[in-house]
């Protein structure tokens, strides 16, 4: 009887929500509902609201004003333990894991199930994740500790972790970003698997080729508000970019043919190892030429970093040979690297690209500030900075209100594009890109994949190195997949289908094209 | 918010912090039976009241102006100089040691020589430091409280067994002519101790803000401290410019101890513990949030409590030890500048339609 009746309802509603931190209004009188067995998608820029819309869902943040509803009945969550016992969970972007307990326990942590004096009741917690994994096909290695599984089995703990308590409402914040194709494609039926058995999900992303994939309908939330809520069985990609960004967005990369010149840069079995004395990096041989993109794409974690920060002088390299403009730069300093024509856009830009709290101006003149006409020996020369920084942020469409505000004030977007501005406007011979667009909204994207692509048609080489296969495919003349610290095949772009590439990413052999895998 | 730095805007967290120690020394006398109101205004009646009160103050601000500099300096690159009393001991005993050697050089040689050569002790002892913590990684905390009892005893036995010929506690005063205190001032501050260093202190604080704002050396400082990985990123030398601000830092304790030497003292005598000079510098910089024109205000304020701490005790049967208990509590409460700082902008909430929490919110959103 109670069960037909909440069948009419939806699982949960919101009506009007708004939340306002101060004068800004975050999220501006939101309506959503979402049934049970629906996936629901919810897209919008960085900094639209969606955060906030899901944090108030989880009970971190309170509305300034309308209502929640949960199976038809209002409810004021005052804790995100209030949502856990509604059965709302929420798997988030970045991992909430333990990394050295094991999968079991990270599943069981914070409602452990304990017997007297306090003793974990391991095994009645295990059998429930075990009937768990096997109903949704979530294959996990109960007892393997968290950081020696893959990225994809950490999200099926989150994923087990939420139903583990018990969740009918799911929410997955951006969750395919980490994830090779393949697992994506595991993901993306999992989902619709979690739809069938009666939950309700809501999809957060940007990809919008996934929400056309699972999503039953989807709400575009721009500014705070919902500019519209779509059936997605008759609504194309580009109508949902626009509605997103309020604008036209081209899809399309125009890659101009550009006749590759000399070689700008020539790995040759470059050896890397980290602190612990582990072999990062191995055997690796690459060339880029002038006007030529290579994009390496790769599982997170697979020696990219430690490439990157032993190109441009961050880290020691163990043996190997690196060559910039025939030039032998291996193991240089970062400001010769630099001053012999390399830019580099840095993986973590808050950690290695800027100061944040350094003003633009500053942070505009990081690599420059030691040469005239910036300084004069000891003396720095603020006008010459302040006059160059002001070009290079208009020149890359940084939108800023002060000179003198400290980088940390800039959105995401902005301190991208002013890394990119740095780098781009020393006009460098060869650029190493690493997730140049990570984390930023499709137009912010669009700009720097056109700056990126104007370097190249300048013939400048570039590497670019990203998570992203999209990105990958979008942007490189050559793509190389890069597994365990080597190159596990590389080839044209054409010549490579994006199941191809996502094999030799998780390290699988390609049968009949070892020629390709060879090729160079 | 990092805890290892103390950097905030503005002068609302210091004057704060002054208040509220006052206050918390005003209810420890209170409880102990003694007039807070009369305590403060015996203290600031004896600190302010006289021209040789003044001239005291000075003189009691002059090292510690140098010895505070030093200490925000080497905060500014990111680390903290905990050996500033040691650095600032070597320095004074330098200067000393050359002033004594050399009693024929006339006074405009021997004078800027011998504060040279304090300062050049000073960054030759943190310089130990700095090189160990750049190469090796040993942390300065450590190594440079090491340091400061090498420069006590060491400090000591030379004074005993190199400076003095039988075995004295004591050296003679430097000759005349490198004497920083002057019959002039002496009168214009009715026989205080005050002596020309504080012109030498006023003019370090004006080089360090220059450094630190105008050079490329300072730009280097200051990147490496805030973010070691974007100035590696950027090609600056880490190592270098960790070297540099800890010999500059102890440059200037070590400067601070010569001010001791040379005009507070005029000589060197055992020293049964490390000079207050450098810890009293770090208050003082911390107080000041590391700002070299708030350095000054903050130094002069350690020196009126410290003078007119004498006092209290002079007036009254309270012990003078109560000023301690103030500096230590004003101290305490510039490091709870995050418990401050979140009382002012909860009253701000209340006041003007949470201004501060909407920006940082929308900070953290973009």
């Amino acid at each position: 009887m109670k069960q037909e009746q909440t069948n009419h309802n939806y699982a949960i509603e919101m009506k009007n929500l708004t939340k306002k931190f101060g004068n800004f209004v975050a999220n501006d009188r939101i309506s959503m509902k979402i049934k049970s067995g629906e996936i629901h998608g919810l897209l919008g820029e960085n900094g639209a609201g969606k955060t906030t819309l899901m944090n108030m869902l989880s009970g971190i943040l309170k509305p300034s004003s309308g209502q929640i509803l949960v199976n038809g009945k209002e409810v004021h969550l005052n804790s995100a333990k209030d949502a856990t016992n509604l059965g709302i969970g929420m798997v988030h972007q970045h991992f909430m894991l333990v990394q050295n307990f094991t999968v079991l326990e990270n599943i069981m942590l914070g409602i452990e199930n304990t017997s007297f004096f306090g003793i974990l009741n391991r095994q009645e917690a295990k059998q429930k994740v075990v009937n768990l994994s096997k109903k949704y096909g979530l294959k996990l290695d109960l007892n393997a500790k968290i950081e020696d599984v893959s990225v994809g089995m950490q999200q099926r703990v989150e994923i087990i972790k939420v139903l583990y308590r018990n969740a009918d409402i799911l929410i997955f914040d951006e969750p395919t970003a980490v994830l090779t194709p393949q697992e994506v494609d595991e993901l993306l039926e999992t989902l619709k698997l979690l739809a069938s058995e009666g939950k309700a999900i809501i999809l957060i992303s940007h990809k919008l080729k996934e929400l056309k994939a699972v999503a039953n309908k989807t709400t575009i939330i721009r500014r705070g508000k919902v500019i519209n809520t779509v059936d997605m069985a008759n609504t194309s990609p580009e109508v949902l970019a626009e509605m997103m960004v309020g604008r036209k967005i081209n899809f399309q990369r125009e890659r101009k043919s550009v006749k590759t010149g000399k070689e700008v840069l020539k790995i040759t079995n470059l050896k890397v190892i980290n602190e612990q004395k582990i072999v990062k990096v191995h055997d690796f041989n690459l060339t880029i030429h002038a006007g030529e993109i290579v994009g390496l794409a790769g599982i997170d974690g697979n020696g990219q970093s430690e490439l990157v920060k032993s190109l441009t002088g961050l880290k020691p390299i163990e043996s190997g040979k690196v060559l910039i403009n025939d030039k032998d730069l291996t193991g240089a300093s970062p400001r010769k690297i630099t001053h012999n024509g390399v830019g580099h856009i840095p993986e973590d830009r808050q950690r290695f690209g800027l100061i944040l709290q350094m003003n633009l101006v500053e942070n505009a003149s990081l690599q420059v500030y030691n040469q005239p006409p910036y300084s004069h020996g000891l003396f720095l020369e603020p006008k010459a900075m302040v006059k160059m920084t002001k070009e290079i942020l208009s020149d890359y469409d940084v939108r800023y209100s002060d000179l003198s505000e400290n980088v940390g004030a800039l959105s995401g977007g902005n301190q991208q594009k002013l890394i990119i501005a740095r780098e781009l406007s020393r006009n460098p011979s060869l650029l190493i890109a690493v997730n140049p667009t990570r984390g930023l909204d499709v137009g912010a994207v669009e700009f720097i994949h056109s700056q990126i692509l104007k370097a190249r048609e300048m013939g400048n080489a570039i590497l670019l190195i990203s998570y992203e296969l999209e990105e990958v495919q979008q942007l490189s003349d050559r793509i190389a997949v890069i597994h365990e610290g080597t190159i596990v095949g590389q080839a044209k772009n054409e010549d490579l289908t994006e199941s191809e590439i996502g094999l030799l990413m998780a390290g699988e052999k390609l049968e009949n094209k070892e020629e390709i895998i060879h090729a160079h | 918010m990092r805890i290892k730095k103390v950097r905030l805007g503005g002068i609302s967290v210091p004057l704060i912090s002054i208040f509220l120690g006052l206050v918390v020394g005003a209810i420890i006398m209170l409880l102990s039976g003694f007039n807070p109101l009369i305590n403060y205004l015996n203290l600031f009646s004896g600190a302010l009241g006289t021209p040789n009160a003044i001239g005291e103050v000075f003189r009691s601000a002059t090292p510690l102006i140098l010895t505070a500099l030093g200490f925000s300096i080497a905060n500014s690159a990111g680390f903290f100089n905990v050996g500033l009393s040691g650095q600032a001991l070597a320095g004074w005993l330098a200067s000393v040691w050359f002033a004594l050697s050399f009693p024929h050089l006339p006074g405009f040689i021997l004078l800027p020589g011998s504060i040279i050569m304090g300062a050049l002790a000073g960054a030759f002892w943190s310089g130990i430091a700095g090189f160990l913590r750049a190469y090796f990684g040993t942390s300065e905390v450590i190594t440079t409280i090491m340091l400061n009892y090498i420069s006590l005893y060491g400090t000591n036995a030379i004074v005993k067994g190199v400076l003095t010929s039988s075995d004295a506690d004591s050296t003679p005063l430097v000759p005349i002519q490198a004497r920083l205190r002057t019959p002039f001032l002496e009168k214009l501050t009715g026989n205080s101790t005050f002596h020309w260093g504080i012109v030498i202190s006023l003019f370090m604080v004006f080089v360090i803000w220059w450094l630190m704002k105008k050079t490329t050396l300072g730009f280097e400082i200051r990147s490496v401290g805030m973010n070691e990985d974007a100035a590696r990123y950027a090609g600056m030398s880490t190592k270098k410019t960790i070297i540099s601000a800890m010999l500059l830092s102890g440059a200037l304790a070590g400067l601070g101890g010569a001010m001791e030497g040379l005009g507070n003292f005029q000589n060197i005598f055992v020293n049964t513990s490390l000079p207050d000079i450098g810890f009293d510098g770090m208050s003082v910089s911390l107080l000041a949030t590391g700002n070299p024109i708030g350095i000054i205000f903050s130094a002069l304020l350690f020196g009126i409590l410290k003078i007119g701490g004498l006092n209290i005790s002079i007036s009254s049967n309270t012990p003078s030890e109560i000023v301690n208990i103030v500096i230590a509590s004003v101290i305490f409460f510039v490091g709870a500048n995050y418990i401050i700082q979140y009382l002012i902008s909860k009253i701000k909430t209340n006041h003007n339609s949470s201004k501060l929490i909407s920006n940082s919110i929308k900070g953290g959103h973009k």
